[in-house]
């Protein structure tokens, strides 16, 4: 116990030597946690389009009119040349033309068919579907009121309708820095562990200074537990940080207890830093290790389902998440914080995270060799 | 020149004999291209539903089929009762409870009004968006087919849809460019940071300085070799994405090469400047690591559109540099576009890389501390 002690001690006296580091260890994350979490959100609003009305009739007004009440739309254009329309669209001045063909009016009030041509910018195929829902929304309630307007001379018809009613919970206003925070949180703990920790390993073995640890007494799993504390400790120093700034400057809520989401945060640290140490005994370099670790970083995060919804994977992909420790810490965060799910809730994942923190690190001190 | 020449060819034996980064250097963006154009989509698929159903008749059993076999959802679970709504949502599966008012059939036929409720779980606002528009229209849809002849009689207006550039939606269009883009910087900027920073580490950068080499030769050496790799990496995208995902490039080939070796360029500058304010590797990888890795793929319109931010990140997200190279790529590859509609943001990356330039020149010490 007093080995591992000395130890621990020794890789602090390490970390806390370069003053970069031991400052940019905490600086970092607070700087881009005030700076990203409120720039995202998906929530689309005045979308910008163009309209191109060759009907020119009371209807088509009537239908642009309600375009521009949405707070959706914002008509930012209109012209009767379709190749204006078009090289502007090219030039991303808006993301969708909305062509009124002549005699729209005519035929809506002679019982026929009302033609319209939407042309939507669909690099981004989210954006554009939901653009292209949103359409379809006004154009329908446009559509009712003059059916409405219809039965008024012919109340004989009854027009049967389910009403909608919709709600969010957890998060009323759905706002995106609830969402945010504990995405980007989970990220930069992940980055600082996974990167420091097995840098820091490398940096022994690609200078040398590990011969001398390797020379002493020191058992292979002490000289890996004093790997993993100091960074484990920064962690969690980093995360109560970034709880601290979610509640001060986004006042975002806590639903749940904060020592279950400790409890879980460190669980998977110490999957992470297993990781870490583990994928540090194949390196040679600290230029191999940091390529690996940004691979297995990038991959983890961006199949973590932080930015894009989880179910919507492939079979395959929700299966690698298996093993996957920031999928689950994901999850954990979000549930704990916004819904205040108890460990029962998450008990599930806490195994899971608890079975990959012991491989990950058993394999870590099996792998690592004394011998040179 | 031959002194220079020479250097490089130090450069490449240094790369050389580090086979495993080597080979990590061409796998890391192959692997990524697939990963991510096969597993990430923005799309809603298979979201957890469940239903609480007040009424359990015949319309509400069929309205439930039809939410289901719309291929968006998955039934979770069947509720009995409100208290069960928070329970469900906090074990995490479920995306939103449908809820059927009592009598709804009875009330939809007798009195043409019911009401149907969606709570959705707002802790993910993006699927809870999503999960709510796609079950209305579904509704909504079913609704009118419950009307039958009566409102399908009725006036209508349909309109038709045509989606520029995509017409299938697919995610990759958003996806492969982004990846392009955020690999590129990252690998480029981390390569030469950390080759500098590591001469600096062993000693060796002293071997260098006593040399009778300049010291835009030291930088142009070590640019170079990186250069060409990137440039292979970069055609070995390119054609794995035209292969796998069947996505061309619409515009010119040659324009966007050429876009590519500017973009290479200005990230290997960045990597120098990085490299000269950095006392050592650890430094300089979490500089280009933990400094460029989110704000790239958060700020730069990757995944989120920039129109949607706030004002301010239109000036915060200005200083980076993907921010420009994704509208180029994507109109040269998606659109098809020319030179003309993207000369603005090239301009600026080229004043990017002579402003990079510039500074590591200035900042780089021929002097050991």
């Amino acid at each position: 116990m007093r080995t591992i002690f000395y130890l621990i001690r020794k890789e602090f006296i390490q970390i806390f030597r370069n003053k970069f580091i031991s400052k940019a260890i905490f600086a970092v994350p607070i700087v881009q946690m005030l700076i990203l979490v409120p720039a995202v959100t998906f929530e689309l609003k005045n979308v910008k389009i163009a309209i191109i009305d060759k009907d020119m009739t009371p209807e088509s007004r009537g239908l642009i009119n309600k375009l521009e009440g949405s707070t959706f739309f914002k008509v930012s254009f209109s012209t009767f040349s379709d190749n204006e329309a078009n090289n502007l669209l090219h030039r991303n001045k808006y993301s969708m033309i909305l062509r009124i063909p002549s005699g729209f009016g005519k035929d809506i009030g002679t019982g026929k068919q009302g033609k319209l041509l939407a042309t939507i910018d669909a690099v981004n195929a989210s954006s554009a579907q939901l653009t292209w829902a949103y359409l379809n929304g006004v154009i329908r309630d446009f559509n009712i009121d003059i059916i409405k307007k219809n039965i008024t001379t012919n109340p004989l018809v009854p027009l049967p309708r389910i009403q909608i009613t919709n709600r969010y919970w957890y998060n009323e206003m759905l706002n995106y820095k609830y969402y945010m925070l504990p995405g980007i949180l989970v990220i930069l703990v992940t980055a600082i562990g996974f990167l420091l920790a097995g840098l820091n390993m490398v940096r022994e073995k690609e200078i040398g200074t590990i011969e001398q640890i390797n020379v002493t007494p020191v058992r292979k799993y002490h000289f890996i537990i004093a790997k993993m504390v100091p960074f484990l400790l920064i962690g969690l120093i980093d995360l109560a940080l970034g709880l601290v700034i979610g509640k001060l400057a986004f006042n975002i809520p806590f639903e749940g207890s904060i020592l279950l989401m400790f409890l879980g945060s460190s669980v998977f640290l110490i999957a992470v830093l297993g990781l870490a140490l583990f994928i540090s005994t194949f390196s040679g370099t600290q230029q191999q290790y940091m390529f690996v670790a940004f691979f297995c970083m990038i991959i983890f995060i961006l199949m973590s389902g932080i930015f894009t919804p989880y179910e919507s994977m492939p079979m395959w992909a929700q299966d690698f998440n298996l093993i996957n420790p920031v999928a689950y810490l994901m999850r954990i965060n979000r549930m704990v914080m916004l819904k205040g799910s108890t460990i029962s809730d998450i008990s599930r994942e806490l195994y899971s995270l608890a079975v990959i923190a012991i491989c990950f690190s058993a394999l870590a001190v099996r792998r690592y060799r004394k011998t040179a | 020149m031959k002194r220079f020449l020479g250097f490089v060819k130090k450069e490449f034996l240094h790369i050389f004999r580090d086979y495993r980064t080597l080979f990590i250097l061409f796998g890391i963006p192959a692997a990524q291209i697939l990963i991510f154009g096969y597993a990430v989509s923005t799309d809603i698929k298979n979201a957890g539903v469940a239903f609480l159903d007040l009424s359990h008749d015949e319309v509400t059993q069929k309205l439930t089929d039809k939410i289901i076999s719309s291929g968006f959802f998955k039934k979770t679970e069947t509720l009995l009762n409100y208290s069960d709504i928070d329970k469900v949502f906090k074990k995490g599966k479920t995306k939103a409870v449908i809820i059927f008012e009592d009598d709804f059939g009875k009330k939809l036929v007798s009195e043409g009004k019911a009401t149907l409720s969606i709570i959705a779980d707002g802790s993910e606002p993006n699927t809870a968006t999503l999960v709510t528009n796609y079950t209305t229209a579904i509704v909504n849809d079913f609704a009118s087919e419950f009307a039958g002849p009566t409102l399908n009689n009725s006036i209508r207006i349909s309109p038709e849809v045509k989606m520029l550039y995509n017409p299938n939606l697919k995610s990759h269009f958003m996806f492969v460019p982004g990846v392009i883009t955020l690999i590129l910087i990252l690998i480029c900027a981390l390569m030469t940071s950390v080759t500098i920073t590591r001469e600096k580490e062993f000693g060796t950068m002293e071997v260098l300085l006593v040399s009778p080499l300049r010291p835009i030769q030291i930088i142009l050496g070590k640019v170079m070799p990186y250069f060409i790799l990137s440039f292979i990496n970069v055609l070995l995208i390119l054609v794995l994405s035209w292969f796998v995902f069947g996505l061309p490039v619409k515009g010119s080939l040659m324009l966007l090469l050429a876009e590519c070796m500017l973009y290479i360029l200005m990230s290997l500058t960045l990597g120098i400047l990085i490299s000269t304010v950095s006392k050592n590797m650890q430094q300089a990888i979490f500089i280009s690591l933990i400094g460029l890795m989110l704000p790239t793929i958060l700020l730069s319109g990757f995944i989120f559109p920039i129109e949607n931010m706030p004002k301010i990140y239109d000036y915060v997200s200005s200083v980076l540099p993907p921010r420009y190279f994704i509208v180029i790529i994507k109109n040269i590859m998606i659109k098809g576009t020319g030179l003309m509609y993207i000369w603005k943001e090239t301009i600026i990356l080229i004043i990017m890389t002579l402003v990079f330039i510039g500074l590591s020149v200035r900042k780089f010490k021929i002097r050991l501390e």
